[in-house]
């Protein structure tokens, strides 16, 4: 992957090949949402959904809105708040690879897969 | 050691076709849309069959024709419903190798697991629902002299059931078995990582099976398994995968208030007491085993024992052992009946593995043993391979609260028994767990005190019927592998029955 642009104090980036296709799966499905999910199987993976099919509440963090060029609004990135806690000290960083995910997730058919890369956050 | 030709090749035990539609009340059907994905197996990345597929329309149908079997079947004698279980039982033990080999080259596990473990338990699976429907009884109360109330079991009608990649077959095997004993019909759809192997069981059972009792549609989440959760039309959704999927899928259930199950994974700690190292005999070695067993299925396991905690006083050379024992692993072709680790289940899946190696390493954890791709090379070099890793660190690394599913166990220490819980249940989770120690009044306290669904006590990664299986927490809703699964899958009919001569004298 190459490296993303980091906006300073950002928890949430992605890279040039993830905003490729973002910019192609919001041609295809409108404007798009991430939830992080955890536990098994693709547990880890960043689920990508149309906006407003996830519902979120008040038991998720928006971690980070991530702009992309060439997508009108920003994407948002969601956590649940009790993942977060565990998770807080590393930046995120949504990158794509060839596979064949599961889930709900709305690029799985293209025969990608969104995948989070991390890193820690400097305190 | 001795290997099995691939699927297909000469002096295979088990060829699949080149294609797969849905198979939807009795016979194959092409997918609506008319689409089709490769379906590669992890062995070798290459792929093997095509699948359809499907979308909302192919779902529909397949929902279609499980409402018209839907009614007859619940009505059959348990006896008769028990005796279709059995002998789906005894097909598939006469063909074990086969089903062993096809999902050994769909999923990319070793034969050696498929074939003691996966499908000789999904055989007995059968059989076990089969005998807990005979067992089955209602209960009447009698409420006074002449009114009784009389409980039955009825069946909720058509259900949906969602099965997750890491074992294929078992894990319909468990959904499947309970639902049409307890007389319902079922539209499965199998994860589109392993879409094939359940076809190959249908090709063995087809001929057991009243038409329409059960359908596979295949695809994508987003395509096929959107509308199966989403259809108000099922009566109830089992699912096993990960949290913002079952989430979704309970927000879909709420829309149409259905009732569902969810299995969603774990980060099982395995906490090895002092006392097990009181002796180097053969209990010490099967607790050797025992942490080792983290790489058991390539790590694709819910309850993976993927955090070890080994306490202070015995840290170092128990943990000197386990290295060692985990550097014996055979990894290499998961059709050679020696190896024990075979193939990652998928690309993004070994992607995964990496990036939280990478991110366990930029914690500070240490990488004891593995941790690293494996390039097995040859035919396998398009595989799917990673080596059986041991790092060492703290319980708030990511690596610590994570699944990875894969070959991976993040290990820590611990002073006394309370640390060891505190540790324990530090995590989001809590599927599993185990307790190793010569102490059985310690292994009870500690079973009790860890907040998850099944705590293996002096064993390890066992997975017989007749064991409740589910999570504690964000580890899911409900209960697999036990009798009450029947229960899962019905509903209470109460007829409430007066036998007074006389009115009750209100009106």
């Amino acid at each position: 992957m190459d490296a993303p642009e980091s906006a300073p104090g950002a928890r949430v980036d992605v890279t040039p090949e993830a905003a490729v296709l973002l910019r192609r799966l919001t041609g295809t499905h409108g404007p798009l949402m991430f939830h992080q999910s955890g536990g098994c199987c693709d547990g880890s993976s960043p689920m990508c959904y149309e906006r407003g099919e996830f519902r979120t509440g008040d038991s998720d963090v928006l971690l980070g809105e991530l702009e992309i060029e060439g997508v009108p609004d920003p994407v948002p990135f969601w956590i649940s708040a009790s993942q977060y806690a565990y998770w807080s000290h590393t930046h995120l960083t949504v990158d794509v690879v060839p596979g064949r995910g599961s889930g709900f997730s709305v690029e799985a058919p293209e025969g990608v897969r969104f995948l989070i890369r991390s890193r820690l956050l400097e305190t | 050691m001795s290997r099995y030709a691939a699927p297909g090749s000469e002096g295979a035990v088990m060829a699949y076709q080149a294609r797969y539609d849905h198979w939807i009340g009795g016979a194959y059907v092409a997918p609506e849309k008319g689409g089709y994905f490769e379906n590669p197996t992890p062995v070798n990345g290459a792929p093997f069959t095509e699948i359809a597929r499907g979308t909302a329309a192919d779902v529909e149908r397949a929902i279609d024709a499980a409402h018209a079997a839907a009614g007859p079947w619940g009505r059959t004698a348990p006896a008769e419903r028990a005796q279709v279980l059995n002998r789906i039982a005894d097909r598939m033990e006469e063909h074990l190798e086969a089903l062993a080999v096809a999902e050994s080259w769909e999923n990319g596990k070793p034969v050696r697991e498929t074939l003691a473990a996966d499908i000789p338990l999904a055989v007995d699976h059968f059989r076990y629902f089969a005998g807990a429907l005979r067992a089955q009884e209602g209960s009447l109360s009698q409420l006074d002299e002449d009114t009784v109330a009389y409980h039955f079991h009825e069946p909720l009608g058509v259900v949906a059931q969602i099965i997750p990649w890491n074992f294929p077959i078992l894990m319909a095997a468990w959904k499947l078995a309970p639902a049409l004993a307890a007389g319902n019909a079922v539209v499965l759809k199998p994860a589109e990582q392993t879409p094939a192997s359940i076809h190959y069981w249908m090709s063995l059972v087809s001929d057991l099976l009243p038409p329409g009792v059960v359908n596979i549609v295949n695809g994508f989440g987003a395509e096929a398994g959107k509308p199966l959760a989403a259809s108000p039309r099922v009566a109830k959704i089992a699912f096993t995968g990960e949290t913002t999927t079952g989430r979704l899928i309970m927000q879909y259930a709420s829309e149409n208030l259905k009732p569902v199950t969810l299995e969603l994974g774990g980060k099982s700690p395995n906490i090895f007491f002092e006392d097990v190292s009181d002796d180097g005999d053969d209990f010490y070695d099967k607790a050797l085993e025992g942490f080792t067993l983290f790489a058991l299925n390539q790590g694709e396991v819910c309850t993976c024992p993927s955090r070890a905690l080994i306490q202070r006083s015995h840290y170092r050379s128990f943990l000197d052992a386990c290295v060692a024992r985990t550097e014996t692993i055979v990894q290499g072709h998961p059709l050679d009946t020696a190896t024990m680790v075979g193939a990652q289940a998928s690309n993004d899946q070994l992607e995964k593995i990496l990036s939280y190696l990478d991110i366990g390493r930029q914690e500070g954890a240490r990488v004891l043993t593995g941790g690293e791709r494996a390039d097995l090379g040859g035919e396998l070099a398009g595989g799917y391979y990673v080596r059986p890793t041991i790092l060492e660190g703290g319980n708030r690394m990511r690596v610590f609260q994570e699944e990875i599913f894969g070959p991976v166990v993040a290990v820590t220490g611990f002073t006394d028994f309370d640390d060891a819980m505190e540790l324990a249940n530090d995590t989001l989770y809590g599927l599993g767990a185990g307790v190793w120690t010569r102490n059985g009044t310690l292994a009870y306290r500690a079973g009790r005190a860890i907040q998850a669904g099944r705590v293996w006590t002096n064993c390890y990664h066992a997975y017989p019927a007749h064991a409740a299986f589910g999570g504690y927490k964000q580890s899911g809703i409900g209960r697999e592998n036990h009798r009450m699964m029947l229960e899962h899958y019905q509903q209470t009919k109460n007829l409430l029955v007066s036998y007074a001569p006389k009115k009750v004298g209100l009106f």
